[in-house]
Protein backbone atom coordinates (compact mmCIF):
# COMPACT_ATOMS: atom_id res chain seq x y z
CA UNK A 1 0.00 0.00 0.00
CA UNK A 2 1.39 3.47 -0.91
CA UNK A 3 2.94 5.40 1.95
CA UNK A 4 2.85 9.13 2.58
CA UNK A 5 6.07 11.16 2.79
CA UNK A 6 5.20 14.54 4.23
CA UNK A 7 7.20 17.74 3.81
CA UNK A 8 6.62 21.34 4.93
CA UNK A 9 5.95 24.70 3.27
CA UNK A 10 8.21 26.35 0.67
CA UNK A 11 10.09 23.21 -0.37
CA UNK A 12 12.25 24.53 -3.20
CA UNK A 13 13.96 22.85 -6.13
CA UNK A 14 17.29 22.97 -4.29
CA UNK A 15 15.64 20.96 -1.49
CA UNK A 16 14.17 18.45 -3.96
CA UNK A 17 17.43 18.00 -5.85
CA UNK A 18 20.45 20.11 -4.84
CA UNK A 19 22.01 21.76 -7.91
CA UNK A 20 25.35 20.03 -7.42
CA UNK A 21 23.64 16.67 -8.10
CA UNK A 22 22.20 17.68 -11.49
CA UNK A 23 22.35 14.90 -14.11
CA UNK A 24 25.15 16.65 -15.98
CA UNK A 25 27.16 16.82 -12.76
CA UNK A 26 26.75 13.22 -11.55
CA UNK A 27 25.41 11.30 -14.58
CA UNK A 28 21.92 10.68 -15.93
CA UNK A 29 21.65 7.23 -14.31
CA UNK A 30 22.47 8.49 -10.79
CA UNK A 31 21.01 11.93 -10.12
CA UNK A 32 17.69 10.68 -8.70
CA UNK A 33 19.57 8.96 -5.87
CA UNK A 34 20.21 12.44 -4.42
CA UNK A 35 16.55 13.48 -4.13
CA UNK A 36 16.07 15.40 -0.84
CA UNK A 37 19.77 14.72 -0.03
CA UNK A 38 19.97 17.66 2.38
CA UNK A 39 16.41 17.75 3.63
CA UNK A 40 15.74 14.05 4.19
CA UNK A 41 18.88 11.95 3.77
CA UNK A 42 18.13 8.35 2.82
CA UNK A 43 14.89 9.26 1.02
CA UNK A 44 15.91 7.62 -2.27
CA UNK A 45 16.55 4.28 -0.54
CA UNK A 46 13.41 4.47 1.56
CA UNK A 47 10.81 5.49 -1.03
CA UNK A 48 8.99 2.85 -3.11
CA UNK A 49 7.25 3.20 -6.48
CA UNK A 50 3.69 4.42 -5.99
CA UNK A 51 4.36 6.26 -2.72
CA UNK A 52 2.75 9.68 -2.39
CA UNK A 53 4.55 12.93 -1.55
CA UNK A 54 2.68 15.58 0.42
CA UNK A 55 3.78 19.22 0.60
CA UNK A 56 2.65 22.53 2.06
CA UNK A 57 2.50 25.95 0.44
CA UNK A 58 4.42 27.24 -2.62
CA UNK A 59 5.85 23.83 -3.44
CA UNK A 60 8.76 23.72 -5.89
CA UNK A 61 9.68 27.39 -5.87
CA UNK A 62 13.01 28.24 -7.40
CA UNK A 63 14.75 26.81 -10.41
CA UNK A 64 13.24 25.62 -13.68
CA UNK A 65 15.30 22.42 -13.41
CA UNK A 66 12.96 19.68 -14.59
CA UNK A 67 15.37 17.08 -13.26
CA UNK A 68 14.05 17.86 -9.76
CA UNK A 69 10.60 16.36 -10.47
CA UNK A 70 12.22 13.93 -12.91
CA UNK A 71 14.24 12.48 -10.03
CA UNK A 72 10.96 11.86 -8.22
CA UNK A 73 9.51 10.22 -11.32
CA UNK A 74 12.55 7.97 -11.63
CA UNK A 75 11.95 6.91 -8.03
CA UNK A 76 8.41 5.88 -9.00
CA UNK A 77 6.42 8.88 -7.75
CA UNK A 78 3.27 9.41 -9.81
CA UNK A 79 1.25 11.65 -7.50
CA UNK A 80 1.99 14.62 -5.27
CA UNK A 81 -0.43 16.55 -3.10
CA UNK A 82 0.33 20.12 -2.01
CA UNK A 83 -1.39 23.16 -0.56
CA UNK A 84 -0.07 25.16 -3.52
CA UNK A 85 2.63 25.05 -6.18
CA UNK A 86 5.16 27.38 -7.76
CA UNK A 87 4.39 27.80 -11.44
CA UNK A 88 7.37 26.23 -13.22
CA UNK A 89 7.40 23.21 -10.92
CA UNK A 90 3.67 22.67 -11.47
CA UNK A 91 4.17 22.81 -15.22
CA UNK A 92 7.11 20.40 -15.06
CA UNK A 93 5.04 17.92 -13.02
CA UNK A 94 2.25 18.08 -15.58
CA UNK A 95 4.67 17.67 -18.47
CA UNK A 96 6.24 14.60 -16.87
CA UNK A 97 2.85 13.03 -16.18
CA UNK A 98 3.06 13.34 -12.39
CA UNK A 99 -0.36 14.38 -11.09
CA UNK A 100 -0.23 17.51 -8.90
CA UNK A 101 -3.26 17.53 -6.63
CA UNK A 102 -3.97 20.67 -4.64
CA UNK A 103 -5.78 20.57 -1.28
CA UNK A 104 -5.18 22.40 2.02
CA UNK A 105 -7.51 20.09 3.88
CA UNK A 106 -6.03 16.79 2.70
CA UNK A 107 -2.47 18.00 3.31
CA UNK A 108 -3.40 19.01 6.86
CA UNK A 109 -5.08 15.64 7.48
CA UNK A 110 -2.29 13.40 6.21
CA UNK A 111 0.68 12.40 8.37
CA UNK A 112 4.11 11.17 7.45
CA UNK A 113 4.06 7.37 7.21
CA UNK A 114 0.29 7.07 6.59
CA UNK A 115 -0.79 4.15 4.42
CA UNK A 116 -3.26 5.28 1.76
CA UNK A 117 -4.98 4.24 -1.44
CA UNK A 118 -5.78 6.60 -4.32
CA UNK A 119 -8.17 6.40 -7.23
CA UNK A 120 -6.33 8.85 -9.43
CA UNK A 121 -8.96 9.62 -12.07
CA UNK A 122 -11.74 10.16 -9.54
CA UNK A 123 -9.45 11.83 -6.99
CA UNK A 124 -10.60 9.61 -4.13
CA UNK A 125 -8.01 9.06 -1.39
CA UNK A 126 -8.58 6.56 1.42
CA UNK A 127 -6.78 6.11 4.72
CA UNK A 128 -8.26 3.13 6.57
CA UNK A 129 -11.96 3.90 6.72
CA UNK A 130 -11.48 7.63 6.07
CA UNK A 131 -12.25 8.99 2.62
CA UNK A 132 -10.96 12.25 1.15
CA UNK A 133 -12.10 13.84 -2.10
CA UNK A 134 -9.45 15.56 -4.22
CA UNK A 135 -10.30 17.66 -7.27
CA UNK A 136 -9.66 15.40 -10.29
CA UNK A 137 -6.93 16.52 -12.75
CA UNK A 138 -7.91 19.06 -15.44
CA UNK A 139 -8.75 17.76 -18.96
CA UNK A 140 -5.46 19.05 -20.42
CA UNK A 141 -3.51 16.90 -17.99
CA UNK A 142 -5.79 13.84 -18.23
CA UNK A 143 -5.42 13.90 -22.00
CA UNK A 144 -1.61 13.97 -21.74
CA UNK A 145 -1.63 11.37 -18.96
CA UNK A 146 -3.33 8.88 -21.24
CA UNK A 147 -0.06 8.74 -23.18
CA UNK A 148 2.13 8.98 -20.09
CA UNK A 149 3.62 12.47 -20.43
CA UNK A 150 3.29 15.59 -22.58
CA UNK A 151 6.30 14.49 -24.61
CA UNK A 152 4.73 11.12 -25.38
CA UNK A 153 1.45 12.85 -26.18
CA UNK A 154 3.15 15.24 -28.60
CA UNK A 155 5.07 12.45 -30.24
CA UNK A 156 1.90 10.47 -30.87
CA UNK A 157 -0.43 13.32 -31.89
CA UNK A 158 1.95 16.00 -33.22
CA UNK A 159 0.10 18.70 -31.26
CA UNK A 160 -0.55 19.92 -27.72
CA UNK A 161 -3.59 18.58 -25.81
CA UNK A 162 -6.70 20.66 -26.50
CA UNK A 163 -5.12 22.26 -29.56
CA UNK B 1 -12.16 46.17 -21.37
CA UNK B 2 -8.51 47.20 -21.43
CA UNK B 3 -5.59 44.81 -21.59
CA UNK B 4 -2.44 44.38 -19.55
CA UNK B 5 0.98 44.20 -21.20
CA UNK B 6 0.97 40.39 -20.91
CA UNK B 7 -2.49 40.20 -22.51
CA UNK B 8 -1.33 42.54 -25.29
CA UNK B 9 1.69 40.37 -26.15
CA UNK B 10 -0.16 37.07 -26.00
CA UNK B 11 -3.07 38.49 -28.05
CA UNK B 12 -0.62 39.67 -30.70
CA UNK B 13 0.97 36.22 -30.83
CA UNK B 14 -2.29 34.27 -30.70
CA UNK B 15 -3.72 36.39 -33.52
CA UNK B 16 -6.87 37.06 -31.50
CA UNK B 17 -7.84 38.99 -28.43
CA UNK B 18 -7.15 36.91 -25.31
CA UNK B 19 -7.75 37.53 -21.64
CA UNK B 20 -6.32 36.21 -18.39
CA UNK B 21 -7.29 32.60 -17.75
CA UNK B 22 -7.38 31.41 -21.36
CA UNK B 23 -5.04 28.68 -22.59
CA UNK B 24 -3.20 29.65 -25.77
CA UNK B 25 -0.65 27.98 -28.03
CA UNK B 26 1.69 30.64 -29.43
CA UNK B 27 4.76 30.97 -31.63
CA UNK B 28 8.00 31.48 -29.75
CA UNK B 29 10.61 34.00 -30.94
CA UNK B 30 13.57 32.58 -29.07
CA UNK B 31 14.27 29.39 -27.12
CA UNK B 32 17.16 29.66 -24.68
CA UNK B 33 18.77 26.51 -23.29
CA UNK B 34 21.57 26.43 -20.70
CA UNK B 35 24.28 23.78 -20.41
CA UNK B 36 22.79 22.17 -17.31
CA UNK B 37 19.54 21.38 -19.15
CA UNK B 38 20.97 20.79 -22.63
CA UNK B 39 21.42 17.02 -22.15
CA UNK B 40 17.77 16.55 -21.17
CA UNK B 41 16.77 18.92 -23.99
CA UNK B 42 18.72 16.94 -26.61
CA UNK B 43 17.42 13.60 -25.25
CA UNK B 44 13.84 14.82 -25.55
CA UNK B 45 14.31 15.99 -29.15
CA UNK B 46 15.89 12.62 -29.95
CA UNK B 47 12.88 10.87 -28.41
CA UNK B 48 10.61 12.99 -30.63
CA UNK B 49 12.92 12.22 -33.57
CA UNK B 50 12.82 15.97 -34.18
CA UNK B 51 15.20 18.76 -35.13
CA UNK B 52 14.64 22.36 -34.12
CA UNK B 53 11.92 23.71 -36.41
CA UNK B 54 13.65 27.11 -36.61
CA UNK B 55 17.31 26.56 -35.64
CA UNK B 56 17.96 30.32 -35.74
CA UNK B 57 15.45 30.76 -32.91
CA UNK B 58 17.40 28.47 -30.57
CA UNK B 59 20.39 29.52 -28.45
CA UNK B 60 22.42 27.29 -26.17
CA UNK B 61 24.55 29.02 -23.56
CA UNK B 62 27.33 27.18 -21.73
CA UNK B 63 27.33 29.19 -18.52
CA UNK B 64 26.14 27.21 -15.51
CA UNK B 65 29.38 25.23 -15.09
CA UNK B 66 31.90 26.92 -17.34
CA UNK B 67 34.68 25.90 -17.74
CA UNK B 68 33.75 22.27 -17.05
CA UNK B 69 34.23 21.22 -13.42
CA UNK B 70 34.48 17.46 -13.90
CA UNK B 71 34.41 14.70 -16.50
CA UNK B 72 30.60 14.36 -16.59
CA UNK B 73 30.24 18.07 -17.33
CA UNK B 74 32.99 17.98 -19.94
CA UNK B 75 31.21 15.12 -21.75
CA UNK B 76 27.88 16.94 -21.58
CA UNK B 77 29.40 20.11 -23.02
CA UNK B 78 31.09 18.17 -25.81
CA UNK B 79 27.73 16.67 -26.71
CA UNK B 80 26.20 20.17 -26.86
CA UNK B 81 28.80 21.42 -29.34
CA UNK B 82 28.45 18.35 -31.56
CA UNK B 83 24.65 18.32 -31.52
CA UNK B 84 24.42 22.07 -32.15
CA UNK B 85 26.89 21.79 -35.02
CA UNK B 86 24.74 19.10 -36.66
CA UNK B 87 21.54 21.13 -36.30
CA UNK B 88 22.81 24.62 -37.07
CA UNK B 89 22.02 25.88 -33.58
CA UNK B 90 24.13 28.71 -32.15
CA UNK B 91 26.18 28.06 -29.04
CA UNK B 92 27.59 30.72 -26.74
CA UNK B 93 30.53 28.79 -25.40
CA UNK B 94 32.62 28.87 -22.21
CA UNK B 95 33.52 32.41 -21.22
CA UNK B 96 30.88 34.27 -23.22
CA UNK B 97 28.78 34.80 -20.10
CA UNK B 98 25.48 34.31 -18.26
CA UNK B 99 22.61 33.35 -20.57
CA UNK B 100 20.31 36.31 -19.88
CA UNK B 101 23.08 38.89 -20.16
CA UNK B 102 24.34 37.30 -23.38
CA UNK B 103 20.93 37.11 -25.06
CA UNK B 104 20.28 40.76 -24.24
CA UNK B 105 23.69 41.80 -25.58
CA UNK B 106 23.11 39.80 -28.77
CA UNK B 107 19.68 41.36 -29.39
CA UNK B 108 17.98 37.98 -29.00
CA UNK B 109 15.29 39.43 -26.75
CA UNK B 110 13.28 42.25 -28.31
CA UNK B 111 10.21 44.22 -27.20
CA UNK B 112 7.04 42.19 -27.71
CA UNK B 113 8.84 38.88 -28.25
CA UNK B 114 8.13 35.64 -26.45
CA UNK B 115 11.34 34.14 -25.11
CA UNK B 116 11.21 30.83 -23.29
CA UNK B 117 14.30 29.83 -21.38
CA UNK B 118 15.37 26.77 -19.44
CA UNK B 119 16.26 29.00 -16.52
CA UNK B 120 13.81 30.47 -14.08
CA UNK B 121 15.34 33.95 -14.34
CA UNK B 122 14.25 34.20 -17.98
CA UNK B 123 11.86 36.84 -16.64
CA UNK B 124 14.89 39.15 -17.11
CA UNK B 125 13.91 39.72 -20.76
CA UNK B 126 10.94 41.66 -19.44
CA UNK B 127 13.37 44.57 -19.04
CA UNK B 128 12.66 45.33 -22.72
CA UNK B 129 9.01 44.21 -22.50
CA UNK B 130 9.70 40.78 -23.94
CA UNK B 131 7.50 38.07 -22.43
CA UNK B 132 10.36 36.04 -20.95
CA UNK B 133 9.48 32.97 -18.94
CA UNK B 134 11.31 30.05 -17.40
CA UNK B 135 10.42 26.48 -18.29
CA UNK B 136 11.72 22.95 -17.90
CA UNK B 137 13.44 20.63 -20.37
CA UNK B 138 10.24 19.18 -21.84
CA UNK B 139 8.83 22.64 -22.56
CA UNK B 140 11.96 24.02 -24.19
CA UNK B 141 12.36 20.83 -26.24
CA UNK B 142 8.76 21.04 -27.47
CA UNK B 143 9.20 24.78 -28.15
CA UNK B 144 12.29 24.02 -30.26
CA UNK B 145 10.65 21.11 -32.08
CA UNK B 146 7.33 22.82 -32.82
CA UNK B 147 8.27 26.50 -32.73
CA UNK B 148 5.41 26.95 -30.27
CA UNK B 149 4.47 26.61 -26.62
CA UNK B 150 1.31 26.47 -24.52
CA UNK B 151 0.64 29.21 -22.01
CA UNK B 152 -2.14 30.16 -19.69
CA UNK B 153 -2.69 33.89 -20.16
CA UNK B 154 -1.67 35.20 -16.74
CA UNK B 155 -3.40 37.65 -14.49
CA UNK B 156 -1.23 40.65 -13.68
CA UNK B 157 0.11 42.36 -10.58
CA UNK B 158 0.91 46.01 -11.21
CA UNK B 159 3.97 47.35 -9.42
CA UNK B 160 4.49 51.11 -9.63
CA UNK B 161 7.92 52.52 -8.78
CA UNK B 162 7.94 56.29 -8.22
CA UNK B 163 10.75 58.80 -7.72
CA UNK B 164 14.51 58.59 -7.83
CA UNK B 165 16.80 56.29 -5.88
CA UNK B 166 18.73 58.11 -3.14
CA UNK B 167 22.53 58.05 -3.38
CA UNK B 168 23.84 54.65 -2.28
CA UNK B 169 20.54 52.87 -2.90
CA UNK B 170 20.27 50.66 -5.99
CA UNK B 171 17.83 48.82 -8.22
CA UNK B 172 18.73 45.63 -6.31
CA UNK B 173 17.39 47.23 -3.11
CA UNK B 174 14.22 48.20 -4.98
CA UNK B 175 13.86 44.67 -6.37
CA UNK B 176 14.33 43.07 -2.93
CA UNK B 177 11.74 45.47 -1.49
CA UNK B 178 9.32 44.41 -4.25
CA UNK B 179 9.85 40.73 -3.41
CA UNK B 180 9.36 41.45 0.30
CA UNK B 181 6.08 43.24 -0.33
CA UNK B 182 4.76 40.61 -2.75
CA UNK B 183 6.03 37.57 -0.81
CA UNK B 184 7.61 34.44 -2.29
CA UNK B 185 4.30 33.32 -3.79
CA UNK B 186 2.60 36.70 -4.13
CA UNK B 187 2.69 36.65 -7.93
CA UNK B 188 2.50 32.91 -8.63
CA UNK B 189 0.99 32.16 -12.07
CA UNK B 190 0.88 35.93 -12.70
CA UNK B 191 2.76 38.51 -14.70
CA UNK B 192 4.30 41.40 -12.82
CA UNK B 193 3.90 44.63 -14.79
CA UNK B 194 6.39 47.26 -13.69
CA UNK B 195 5.57 50.95 -14.19
CA UNK B 196 8.40 53.47 -13.74
CA UNK B 197 7.03 56.94 -13.00
CA UNK B 198 8.05 60.38 -11.71
CA UNK B 199 11.81 60.00 -12.20
CA UNK B 200 11.91 56.24 -12.03
CA UNK B 201 11.74 56.13 -15.85
CA UNK B 202 15.41 57.14 -15.66
CA UNK B 203 16.35 53.62 -14.54
CA UNK B 204 18.85 52.13 -16.99
CA UNK B 205 18.44 48.96 -19.03
CA UNK B 206 20.69 47.13 -16.55
CA UNK B 207 18.60 48.32 -13.61
CA UNK B 208 15.41 47.19 -15.36
CA UNK B 209 17.03 43.78 -15.89
CA UNK B 210 17.66 43.54 -12.14
CA UNK B 211 14.00 44.33 -11.40
CA UNK B 212 12.64 41.90 -14.01
CA UNK B 213 15.11 39.21 -12.90
CA UNK B 214 13.86 39.22 -9.30
CA UNK B 215 10.13 39.05 -10.18
CA UNK B 216 10.39 35.26 -10.40
CA UNK B 217 11.32 35.25 -6.70
CA UNK B 218 7.74 36.35 -6.09
CA UNK B 219 6.62 33.44 -8.28
CA UNK B 220 5.98 35.50 -11.42
CA UNK B 221 5.61 33.95 -14.83
CA UNK B 222 6.93 37.11 -16.50
CA UNK B 223 8.17 40.47 -15.22
CA UNK B 224 7.34 43.09 -17.82
CA UNK B 225 8.70 46.62 -17.54
CA UNK B 226 6.50 49.10 -19.42
CA UNK B 227 8.81 50.64 -22.06
CA UNK B 228 10.17 54.10 -21.23
CA UNK B 229 13.45 56.02 -21.08
CA UNK B 230 16.50 54.08 -22.26
CA UNK B 231 14.41 51.23 -23.69
CA UNK B 232 12.45 53.61 -25.95
CA UNK B 233 15.72 55.19 -27.06
CA UNK B 234 17.54 51.94 -27.82
CA UNK B 235 14.86 49.55 -29.05
CA UNK B 236 12.12 49.48 -31.63
CA UNK B 237 9.02 49.42 -29.48
CA UNK B 238 5.80 48.68 -31.40
CA UNK B 239 3.04 51.23 -30.68
CA UNK B 240 0.70 48.53 -29.33
CA UNK B 241 3.22 47.42 -26.70
CA UNK B 242 1.80 49.38 -23.77
CA UNK B 243 -0.88 48.40 -21.26
CA UNK B 244 -4.28 50.07 -21.60
CA UNK B 245 -5.04 52.64 -18.88
CA UNK B 246 -8.19 50.71 -17.96
CA UNK B 247 -6.47 47.30 -17.88
CA UNK B 248 -7.57 45.01 -15.06
CA UNK B 249 -5.06 44.02 -12.36
CA UNK B 250 -5.23 41.36 -9.64
CA UNK B 251 -3.55 43.83 -7.30
CA UNK B 252 -1.45 46.99 -7.34
CA UNK B 253 1.62 47.84 -5.33
CA UNK B 254 3.40 51.19 -5.02
CA UNK B 255 7.05 51.64 -4.07
CA UNK B 256 8.59 55.07 -3.46
CA UNK B 257 12.20 54.76 -4.57
CA UNK B 258 13.19 58.01 -2.85
CA UNK B 259 12.33 56.52 0.57
CA UNK B 260 14.35 53.31 0.14
CA UNK B 261 17.44 52.27 2.10
CA UNK B 262 19.92 49.44 1.37
CA UNK B 263 18.31 46.03 1.74
CA UNK B 264 19.51 42.50 2.42
CA UNK B 265 17.71 39.20 1.96
CA UNK B 266 18.35 36.93 4.93
CA UNK B 267 18.59 33.09 4.76
CA UNK B 268 16.87 30.98 3.67
CA UNK B 269 14.15 32.76 1.68
CA UNK B 270 14.45 35.58 -0.82
CA UNK B 271 11.41 37.41 0.58
CA UNK B 272 13.01 37.55 4.05
CA UNK B 273 14.17 41.10 3.35
CA UNK B 274 15.47 43.57 5.96
CA UNK B 275 17.37 46.83 6.13
CA UNK B 276 21.11 46.14 6.19
CA UNK B 277 21.24 47.77 9.63
CA UNK B 278 19.11 44.91 11.01
CA UNK B 279 21.87 42.34 10.39
CA UNK B 280 24.87 44.68 10.51
CA UNK B 281 27.93 43.04 12.01
CA UNK B 282 27.20 39.52 10.76
CA UNK B 283 30.57 37.84 10.07
CA UNK B 284 31.32 37.16 6.40
CA UNK B 285 33.60 34.46 4.89
CA UNK B 286 32.95 34.98 1.20
CA UNK B 287 31.59 37.78 -0.96
CA UNK B 288 30.36 37.02 -4.47
CA UNK B 289 29.75 39.82 -6.97
CA UNK B 290 28.29 38.59 -10.25
CA UNK B 291 25.33 36.64 -11.78
CA UNK B 292 22.42 37.57 -14.05
CA UNK B 293 21.11 39.83 -11.29
CA UNK B 294 24.16 42.04 -10.64
CA UNK B 295 27.21 41.12 -12.72
CA UNK B 296 27.00 43.99 -15.22
CA UNK B 297 29.63 46.68 -15.79
CA UNK B 298 27.76 49.22 -13.65
CA UNK B 299 27.69 46.66 -10.81
CA UNK B 300 31.44 46.06 -11.07
CA UNK B 301 32.02 49.82 -11.17
CA UNK B 302 29.85 50.34 -8.10
CA UNK B 303 31.88 47.69 -6.26
CA UNK B 304 35.17 49.21 -7.46
CA UNK B 305 34.11 52.63 -6.21
CA UNK B 306 33.73 51.19 -2.71
CA UNK B 307 36.92 49.10 -2.94
CA UNK B 308 39.20 51.81 -4.39
CA UNK B 309 42.21 52.26 -2.07
CA UNK B 310 40.94 49.57 0.30
CA UNK B 311 41.71 45.90 0.90
CA UNK B 312 39.48 42.93 1.42
CA UNK B 313 39.49 41.94 5.12
CA UNK B 314 41.91 39.14 6.10
CA UNK B 315 40.25 35.73 5.87
CA UNK B 316 37.54 36.93 3.47
CA UNK B 317 37.40 35.74 -0.17
CA UNK B 318 36.05 38.24 -2.68
CA UNK B 319 34.94 36.57 -5.93
CA UNK B 320 34.02 38.78 -8.84
CA UNK B 321 32.56 37.13 -11.92
CA UNK B 322 31.61 39.47 -14.77
CA UNK B 323 28.26 38.58 -16.32
CA UNK B 324 29.73 38.40 -19.82
CA UNK B 325 32.90 38.66 -21.89
CA UNK B 326 31.77 42.15 -22.96
CA UNK B 327 31.48 43.20 -19.32
CA UNK B 328 34.94 41.76 -18.59
CA UNK B 329 36.47 43.58 -21.58
CA UNK B 330 34.89 46.86 -20.55
CA UNK B 331 36.08 46.40 -16.96
CA UNK B 332 39.59 45.77 -18.30
CA UNK B 333 39.48 48.86 -20.52
CA UNK B 334 38.25 51.37 -17.97
CA UNK B 335 40.45 50.29 -15.05
CA UNK B 336 37.67 48.73 -12.97
CA UNK B 337 39.39 45.37 -13.11
CA UNK B 338 42.66 46.74 -11.77
CA UNK B 339 40.87 48.40 -8.85
CA UNK B 340 39.17 45.11 -7.99
CA UNK B 341 42.44 43.18 -8.24
CA UNK B 342 44.31 45.71 -6.09
CA UNK B 343 41.66 45.32 -3.42
CA UNK B 344 42.28 41.56 -3.42
CA UNK B 345 39.45 40.23 -5.58
CA UNK B 346 39.59 36.89 -7.38
CA UNK B 347 38.22 37.19 -10.93
CA UNK B 348 36.30 34.24 -12.42
CA UNK B 349 35.33 33.25 -15.96
CA UNK B 350 32.16 35.03 -17.13
CA UNK B 351 29.23 32.73 -16.34
CA UNK B 352 27.00 31.78 -13.43
CA UNK B 353 29.87 30.67 -11.19
CA UNK B 354 29.08 29.66 -7.62
CA UNK B 355 25.45 30.86 -7.69
CA UNK B 356 24.12 27.30 -7.52
CA UNK B 357 26.95 25.58 -5.70
CA UNK B 358 28.50 23.56 -8.49
CA UNK B 359 32.01 24.99 -8.71
CA UNK B 360 34.17 28.06 -8.04
CA UNK B 361 33.33 29.23 -4.55
CA UNK B 362 31.38 26.41 -2.91
CA UNK B 363 30.67 27.20 0.76
CA UNK B 364 31.93 25.01 3.63
CA UNK B 365 29.71 24.13 6.64
CA UNK B 366 28.87 27.16 8.74
CA UNK B 367 30.27 29.70 6.26
CA UNK B 368 28.55 32.97 5.45
CA UNK B 369 28.40 34.52 1.98
CA UNK B 370 27.15 37.92 0.86
CA UNK B 371 26.08 37.50 -2.75
CA UNK B 372 24.68 39.83 -5.40
CA UNK B 373 22.72 36.88 -6.83
CA UNK B 374 19.00 36.17 -6.54
CA UNK B 375 18.59 33.08 -4.35
CA UNK B 376 19.58 32.26 -0.78
CA UNK B 377 17.97 28.83 -0.42
CA UNK B 378 19.40 26.35 2.08
CA UNK B 379 22.36 24.45 0.64
CA UNK B 380 22.28 26.31 -2.67
CA UNK B 381 25.94 27.36 -2.67
CA UNK B 382 27.30 24.34 -0.82
CA UNK B 383 26.88 23.09 2.74
CA UNK B 384 23.26 22.92 3.94
CA UNK B 385 24.01 25.14 6.93
CA UNK B 386 26.04 27.74 5.01
CA UNK B 387 24.25 31.09 4.92
CA UNK B 388 23.69 33.31 1.88
CA UNK B 389 22.75 36.98 2.25
CA UNK B 390 21.58 38.74 -0.93
CA UNK B 391 22.53 42.37 -1.38
CA UNK B 392 23.62 45.04 -3.86
CA UNK B 393 27.19 45.18 -5.24
CA UNK B 394 27.88 48.22 -3.01
CA UNK B 395 26.85 46.43 0.17
CA UNK B 396 28.69 43.28 -0.94
CA UNK B 397 31.91 45.25 -1.56
CA UNK B 398 31.67 47.10 1.76
CA UNK B 399 31.10 43.80 3.57
CA UNK B 400 34.20 42.32 1.92
CA UNK B 401 36.29 45.20 3.28
CA UNK B 402 34.78 45.11 6.77
CA UNK B 403 34.63 41.31 7.12
CA UNK B 404 31.06 41.69 8.32
CA UNK B 405 27.79 42.81 6.76
CA UNK B 406 27.72 46.56 6.39
CA UNK B 407 27.14 49.44 3.98
CA UNK B 408 29.74 51.73 2.35
CA UNK B 409 28.35 54.63 4.41
CA UNK B 410 28.91 52.75 7.69
CA UNK B 411 32.39 51.86 6.48
CA UNK B 412 33.17 55.57 6.02
CA UNK B 413 31.96 56.36 9.53
CA UNK B 414 33.96 53.50 11.07
CA UNK B 415 37.15 54.81 9.51
CA UNK B 416 36.45 58.50 9.97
Amino acid sequence: MPRVFKFGDQINTDDILPGKYAPFMVGEDRFHLYAFAHLRPGFAEEVRPGDILVFGRNTGLGSSREYAPEALKKLGIRVVIAKSYARIFFRNLVNLGIVPFESEEVVDALEDGDLVELDLERGVLQRGGERFQLRPPPPFLLEALKEGSLLEYYKKHGRFPGE
Amino acid sequence: MGQTLAEKILSQKAGRRVEAGELVVVEVDQVMVVDSIAGSFIRRLEYLEASPRYPERVSIVIDHVAPAANLEVAKAQKEIREWAGRHGVRVFDVGRGVCHQVLMEEGLAQPGWIVVGSDSHSTTYGAVAAFGTGMGATDVALAAASGRTWLRVPETVKVVFRGRLPKGVTAKDAALEMVRLLGADGATYMAVEIHLLEGAEGLTLGERMTLANLTVEAGAKAGLVVPSGEVLARYEVPPWLFPDPEARYAKTLEIDLSALTPRVSVPFYVDNVHEVTAVKGKRVDQVFIGTCTNGRIEDLRAAAEVLRGRKVAPGVRLLVIPASSQVLEEAARDGTLLTLLEAGATIGTPGCGPCMGRHMGVLAPGEVCVSTSNRNFRGRMGAPDAEIYLASPRVAAASAVAGYLTTPEELEEAHA
